[in-house]
């Protein structure tokens, strides 16, 4: 036979993996911390709204904050113990928002005590996706989306196929490698929640090709006769944008300001949906994620199932701090935020922690040197834009004509431009500015 | 030799035929504009700065001949311009309060606390996008100089602590500096306003005071000091009621620990209070 060439997206770059150090090692659980700070927003939407008060006691699972509307999720107690405060505390942006602090009781149980049952396959799609929101789920491979918008397919628009991305591109996470592995069960069932809400007939679990004990388990597994099929793609970041493994899977492309939907296309990550499978039948809700937590400045690097809520500061404790980390990051390297402060809170989009040293960090000198026009950038953009020119307005703070007239808003941050520039520009930061001062200008002026 | 006085005869014929063309539109076609624009207009600063509302002097002084806005709307003229350019017209003056830019942040490098070093892009509005910055306290000044970068007047500046420093002569309010900082520390005062509560970090007590030297504690000595409802506490924040800014005296501040509120002094700048601690701490050289 022929080999066939792997399916892939134009441009983008292959960064190193990083994965080795983690991909082996089987999920393991992670212990309560003495405070848990559980964001009143983690998502991207309305905040939550509490629904408990100071001092009162709560089980591990109960919901403790309702939803702000539908672009918003409820939360849920990751531990039992009782609600220490509702203050501002420090979140991964670095501004202080509104959380629930639960101060777990000592010894307190892993077993989830808030428990119910549902009959999904009783369930019309509005009710899935009524009971998928109750679940608190967003998309947890970082964007942290509310999944029910997702699945909430609107009026006069059709979904013919589900992507389930397991690509995973960015170096260092292997969460959802493992997860594949270890929970392939939970995700059929997902797939299949997804398939029932959105009224699609096939499934694609998209999955790049550094991964073939996945891909061959999964085909073992499925045996060929469900709606769903594995499919191998290439080994090249962003594959896990979704308008990228809608473009190699599908070669269907999302139109500029579109959604998956317009193509017919509902992706979601293999997290999400493995999570929904255990979550909804029992009617609980979000409570803990797998976290890779790696790179070379942690003593123990793994994959671990981290309560939602855990400071960063209990979480080094356990698996241990090298004398020489420099740097933290959370989700991946190439997307993912730097904290600046111990304090912040484990939430339901943070897929790694990644703590660099500063050999790592060195790397990368401060100097910028000016662009030379070799066109490196625009060669990795995976999504046609000229990353050249509109670093160039941006240094000369041409903000609005970034936007207007060299589609600023279609850019989603992958960095491409950034990683392959040979004169070290921060471009996707540049981007990141003009996009903040956009939105700024737009939005009526208040306080 | 013919040939040169030909041409010097066609050329001096050419000349003078378009010349007169010249003359002619200029007399037919002449828009007769009303002199007080062009006049009101030297008169304005040429700024450009937009804070009358307006795109720029010229569509400011067309729309003072007009009679739609009276002089006082141009924040960026002396109050001496003002009523000149009122006498002109003919119109009243309106002279509004010299409006100033206050930073309410006095946060600097040497005495708040940085708790993660930035490395990039070197701007506020990018650094803020990290992480916050790295500042221990979250409502900070970050010190980058976004708003002297993007004051029309040259009127910030910053210390050697990186702290930005409003000339209040020079600025014109016209609110640059209020757009460009990502923290919004900036806001529009009249000069007169001498009570000034240099700090916005909400958190209360020895928490805001380890994040930083200078900070409101909210220990509401202020308030108490005060002409009753003058200063009030409001999220761990003292919060001066400006309407009563007649009442204000320097009895509020003498007694404030850490000196986050001050008397902005039109002569010799910002005076702390008598009780005010000496600042202390150091820059710090690295991660803490």
């Amino acid at each position: 036979m022929i080999q066939r060439r792997v399916k892939t997206f134009g441009r983008g770059v292959h960064p190193p993996e990083h994965k080795d150090a983690t991909k082996d090692l089987a999920v393991k659980r992670l212990g309560f911390a003495p405070e848990l700070v559980v964001p009143l927003l983690q998502h991207l939407g309305a905040p939550a709204r509490p629904i408990v008060r100071k001092g009162q006691e709560v089980v591990r699972g109960e919901p403790i904050a309702a939803p702000g509307g539908f672009v918003s999720v409820p939360m849920h107690a990751p531990a039992t113990g009782v609600v220490a405060r509702i203050d501002k505390a420090v979140t991964a942006t670095g501004h202080m928002a509104p959380a629930i602090i639960i101060k777990p009781y000592p010894g307190s149980t892993q077993q989830i005590l808030y428990t119910g049952e549902a009959d999904i396959d009783a369930m019309t799609p509005e009710q899935i996706v009524a009971a998928v929101q109750d679940t608190g789920m967003v998309g947890l491979g970082g964007a942290a989306f509310p999944t029910h918008v997702k699945m909430a397919v609107p009026q006069g628009k059709t979904v013919d196929t589900v992507i389930a991305n397991g690509c995973e591109c960015e170096p260092y996470l292997t969460t959802d490698h493992r997860l594949m592995l270890e929970q392939h069960e939970n995700l059929f069932r997902g797939i299949a929640i997804a398939l029932k809400a959105t009224g699609a007939r096939e499934a694609i679990i998209g999955i790049e090709d550094n991964k073939p004990d996945v891909i061959d388990a999964l085909r073992a597994k499925l045996n060929g006769n469900a709606p769903i099929r594995v499919e191998p793609v290439k080994t090249k970041y962003p594959q896990g944008a979704e308008k990228m493994l809608i473009k190699a899977l599908l070669r269907r492309e999302v139109p500029s300001g579109g959604l998956p939907v317009d193509v017919h296309v509902g992706v979601f990550n293999v997290a999400t949906l493995a999570q929904l499978a255990e979550l909804m039948p029992r009617r609980r809700g979000l409570i803990e994620r797998i976290v890779t937590i790696t790179g070379p400045g942690v003593q123990k690097p793994g994959n671990y199932l981290v309560p939602l809520g855990t400071p960063l500061r209990y979480i080094f404790d356990q698996v241990g701090l090298n004398r020489d980390a420099r740097q933290i990051i959370l989700g991946g390297p190439m997307m993912g935020l730097s904290v600046a402060s111990l304090d912040v809170p484990v939430t339901k989009g943070v897929s790694g922690i990644i703590v660099l040293t500063e050999e790592e960090t060195a790397a990368r000198p401060n100097k910028i040197y000016p662009c030379i026009k070799c066109g490196q950038c625009v060669e990795a953009c995976p999504v046609s834009l000229n990353p050249s020119l509109m670093g160039d307005m941006a240094r000369r703070r041409e903000y609005k004509r970034m936007e207007d007239q060299y589609h600023l808003n279609d850019c989603f941050e992958c960095a491409c431009c950034t990683y392959v520039c040979p004169s070290n520009i921060p471009l996707v930061q540049y981007f990141r500015v003009a996009k903040a001062l956009n939105r700024e200008k737009k939005a009526p002026a208040n306080g | 030799m013919t040939a040169l006085v030909v041409a010097g005869a066609i050329m001096a014929l050419l000349g003078l035929s378009l010349s007169s063309m010249l003359a002619l539109a200029n007399k037919k076609l002449y828009i007769a504009e009303d002199p007080r624009i062009e006049a009101a207009e030297n008169m304005l600063p040429h700024a450009n700065c937009g804070a009358c509302g307006f795109p720029g002097c010229r569509a400011f002084a067309e729309a003072l001949v007009t009679g739609v806005v009276t002089p006082g709307r141009c924040s960026a003229s002396s109050i001496e311009t003002v009523k000149s350019l009122a006498a002109m017209l003919g119109v009243e003056a309106d002279v509004r309060a010299k409006r100033v830019a206050r930073l309410a942040c006095a946060g600097s490098r040497h005495v708040a606390r940085r708790r993660a070093l930035y490395r990039g892009l070197q701007s506020c509005r990018a650094a803020s996008l990290v992480g916050g910055g790295g500042k221990g306290c979250a409502w900070g000044c970050l010190g980058l100089g976004d708003c002297a970068a993007s004051c029309p007047f040259g009127a910030i500046t910053l210390n050697k602590h990186h702290l930005p420093v409003v000339d209040e002569y020079k600025c014109t309010a016209c609110g640059e500096c209020v757009v460009a900082c990502p923290k919004k520390l900036f806001s529009l005062h009249e000069a007169d306003h001498r009570l000034w509560v240099a700090c916005k970090n909400q958190q209360v007590g020895k928490v805001a005071e380890a994040e930083c030297e200078v900070a409101c504690t909210g220990c509401g000595r202020c308030a108490r000091d005060a002409v009753e409802g003058l200063i009030s506490i409001v999220d761990g924040l003292a919060t001066i009621d400006y309407s009563k800014n007649d009442l204000a005296s320097l009895d509020a501040i003498q007694r404030c620990p850490t000196g986050a509120i001050v008397w902005m002094d039109p002569e010799k700048g910002p005076i702390k209070g008598q009780k005010a601690k000496q600042v202390v701490r150091v820059e710090l050289a690295g991660v803490s």
